[in-house]
């Protein structure tokens, strides 16, 4: 399976030995890290800003300047993973490809993110700074800055470990047009790569469950296959969502909620990759609701479906694409699955949380 | 997952329905009897594929929605007043007591953990001596033999901060309950594979001779389904009452003899209350006297009276398979997954909410 989190990681054990920790007289975080004083200053000077550092960071001041042209897209996303470090990322590479996916998924060119942590008193330093490290590969990987943050600390018991706010920046593609009144009936449904990844390996590792094959997190950023779609397609793009919380079934069924229009999925052309499709049947979970953070659904014009799933395909991200349904006139409102069996069945949105079932 | 692909192969699934279309003559109601096989008929889609007829009807093998109302006030209390370690299985967290579910209970502060095996939950009170830990036991034949095994386990460690909060129930009664009613009119049974798998088919042939209908111990995928579906209808158009076991992949005539000695060690029969079905003899599992200690219904002082049910709520009709999920008014109205009037609603096993994830919005009953 395509994997691009072991460059990742590769990229990642480069980097913390080109920036070792720095030196400092305390191994954890406590509340005066938080306080804006002398003990704030000595975390951001000795670790933050150096870390980060680019032109806009470097001014210290207190929030950045920037000069952006034409039409901008804004997001923003809070991170609260537990565990902080998981199977295939961590929170810090987590907060920069969510907020990085979001703007692309306007179609947006992501540029500059601003980056907000809030620390749980007794955070190992150590900790912290292997997950500033991701957040600068990360960064990196995706051709953002990190323009302007904050650091707070609270008492411990009050926060799980680290929280983390990142809110981003970009300039809308010239060619992009995307947004859900272009959904027409007949586009087709793209999904970038197999569904479900990144739910499972969190609830494998939270629910301390152990399947034969290792099943890491898809988290990756999106913004350059994204990109290059739009350079060549640009308006036969209808509409970028990622399917995050409540999976793909969720964003589907809000669409066909949202643009009044009927979806029809074919299960037998929905990439699952085997091992999170056994752990799925195992936990009683469909792969459908399940959360994912590596992948995004295309929305495209039919006479043009064909030729961007088979770009797609070409790039990194994208080898497993797949044409999974399509808009229609009926059922508006509905998604409706045909089954591997030829059966059909509705799709809804998640109530709750996917609990496990008892048998 | 090979050995899963094969019984959801297409071409299979198809040469099975031409089968059963050439084999029926007439009408006949087939239940299933197990939560698992309703979720995968409609999850797959199958009963649209099935020749009209022939008629579903949707069993009370679904362990979340049998489970009386005032257990799971009990379970809220251990956990909020008792301020115990509540475990249990995933689905039950958002099934609603007459005051509140175990997920509200966790809102509150209540100490409430999924967990997928009560072996877990004896790991915990190893490690939280300090803390009482009780797992919320329910199920069938088929969840029995771990919960049992967990409190050998406990009893050998010497635990004494470990509970169970039975509500175990058997599948056999539930069969002879309904057949007994005189408003259902089941004219076949899919047994329920797993609990075969545990319990073996010594308890089935009686039945089948005793109501003259077809048992066939059928497994969940659709291949499977189709195959009990199709011999349950030879059987009918012949006018035969026999047990079958095509699912001998899985179970064997004599079922899990270690399993069952677990089980007898730390259960013995006795009457039990079904959610929405009421007390059905000797159909179900409590604690024996000399586990008492591992009893949370004994151990603790619980002040829960039996509650009473939503009054618009049909689902003792539903799970008897006299009355269709979209045949309630409240259907999909008053009572949803959001906001649910009785247990059928809430679990995905639950013949209300499988059809109204998987059909209702598709404007055709399913």
């Amino acid at each position: 399976m395509e994997r691009l989190t072991s460059p990742m990681r590769e990229a990642k054990r480069r980097m913390l030995l080109q920036c070792p920790m720095p030196k400092l007289d305390f191994e954890v975080i406590t509340l005066g890290h938080g306080s804006g004083g002398l003990l704030t200053n000595r975390l951001l000077e000795a670790g933050v800003f150096d870390l980060l550092r680019n032109e806009h960071l470097d001014t210290r001041h207190d929030g950045a300047i920037l000069r952006l042209d034409g039409p901008l897209a804004f997001s923003t996303d809070s991170y609260v993973i537990s565990p902080i470090i998981f199977p295939g990322g961590d929170i810090g590479e987590l907060a920069i490809n969510g907020t990085v996916n979001d703007l692309a998924m306007c179609g947006a060119i992501p540029r500059y993110l601003s980056l907000s942590f809030i620390l749980e008193e007794g955070l190992p330093l150590r900790t912290f700074w292997e997950l500033l490290v991701s957040v600068k590969c990360a960064a990196e990987r995706a051709g953002v800055q990190i323009v302007t943050g904050d650091t707070k600390v609270v008492e411990r018991g009050k926060g799980d470990q680290i929280f983390i706010n990142t809110s981003g920046i970009g300039q809308v593609h010239p060619r992009a047009q995307i947004s859900m009144q272009r959904v027409g009936a007949g586009d087709q449904i793209l999904v970038s790569g197999p569904l479900a990844a990144h739910g499972i390996a969190i609830m494998r590792v939270r629910e301390g469950l152990s399947f034969e094959a290792d099943i890491e997190s898809d988290t990756v950023n999106l913004n350059h296959t994204v990109e290059a779609l739009l350079d060549e397609f640009g308006e036969a793009i209808h509409l970028f969502r990622d399917p995050t919380r409540g999976g793909v079934a969720t964003v589907l069924s809000e669409l066909a909620r949202d643009a009044r229009l009927g979806v029809e999925l074919i299960q037998d052309r929905i990439p699952v990759a085997e091992a999170v499709a056994s752990a799925c049947e195992l936990l009683g979970l469909d792969p459908l609701y399940v959360a994912n953070e590596g992948i995004f659904l295309a929305v495209v014009d039919a006479a043009a479906a064909d030729a961007v799933l088979a770009r797609l395909r070409s790039l990194p991200h994208g080898s497993q694409a797949a044409s999974i349904g399509s808009v229609t006139a009926e059922h508006p409102g509905q998604v409706v699955l045909r089954s591997r069996i030829g059966g059909r069945r509705a799709v809804n949105m998640l109530v709750g949380e996917q609990l496990p079932r008892i048998c | 997952m090979k050995y899963l692909s094969e019984y959801r192969d297409p071409e299979l699934v198809s040469q099975y329905l031409q089968e059963i279309r050439r084999t029926v003559t007439r009408p006949w109601s087939i239940m299933e009897v197990c939560g698992g096989q309703t979720h995968s008929l409609v999850k797959n889609g199958m009963l649209q594929l099935l020749p009209e007829e022939i008629r579903m009807i949707h069993g009370p093998g679904c362990p979340v929605c049998v489970t009386p109302l005032h257990l799971i006030d009990k379970a809220v209390h251990l956990a909020l007043e008792h301020r115990v370690m509540l475990c249990s299985f995933g689905d039950m967290l958002r099934v609603p007591g007459s005051r509140m579910s175990l997920l509200e209970a966790k809102a509150q502060g209540a100490d409430v953990r999924i967990l997928y095996s009560p072996l877990e939950a004896v790991e915990l009170a190893a490690r939280h001596p300090e803390r009482e830990v009780v797992f919320f036991a329910v199920g069938f034949e088929t969840t029995a033999p771990a919960n049992a095994l967990s409190v050998l386990y406990a009893h050998r460690q010497g635990l004494r901060n470990y509970s169970i909060l039975a509500s175990h129930v058997l599948v056999p009664p539930a069969i002879a309950a309904v057949m007994e009613d005189d408003s259902a009119e089941i004219q076949g049974f899919l047994a329920a594979g797993h609990v075969c798998t545990i319990m073996g088919l010594g308890e089935y042939g009686p039945l089948a001779d005793k109501y003259q209908v077809p048992i066939v111990v059928t497994g969940f995928e659709p291949v499977d389904l189709l195959q009990g579906i199709l011999m349950t209808v030879r059987q009918l158009e012949r006018g035969e009452h026999r047990l079958e076991n095509p699912y001998s992949r899985m179970v064997q005539p004599e079922g899990n003899p270690e399993a069952q000695r677990v089980m007898a060690q730390v259960f013995e029969i006795a009457d039990r209350e079904w959610r929405g079905i009421g007390v059905i003899p000797d159909s179900g599992y409590e604690v024996r006297a000399e586990f008492a200690a591992y009893d949370a219904g004994r151990k603790f002082d619980i002040p829960i009276e039996k509650a009473q049910e939503s009054p618009d709520c049909i689902a003792g009709q539903v799970l008897k398979g006299i009355k269709k999920p979209h045949d309630c008014p409240q259907f999909g109205k008053k009572c949803t997954p959001q906001s649910p009037l009785g247990a059928p609603m809430v679990s995905s096993e639950g013949a209300c909410a499988a059809y109204y994830h998987y059909s209702q919005a598709l404007g055709q009953p399913a």
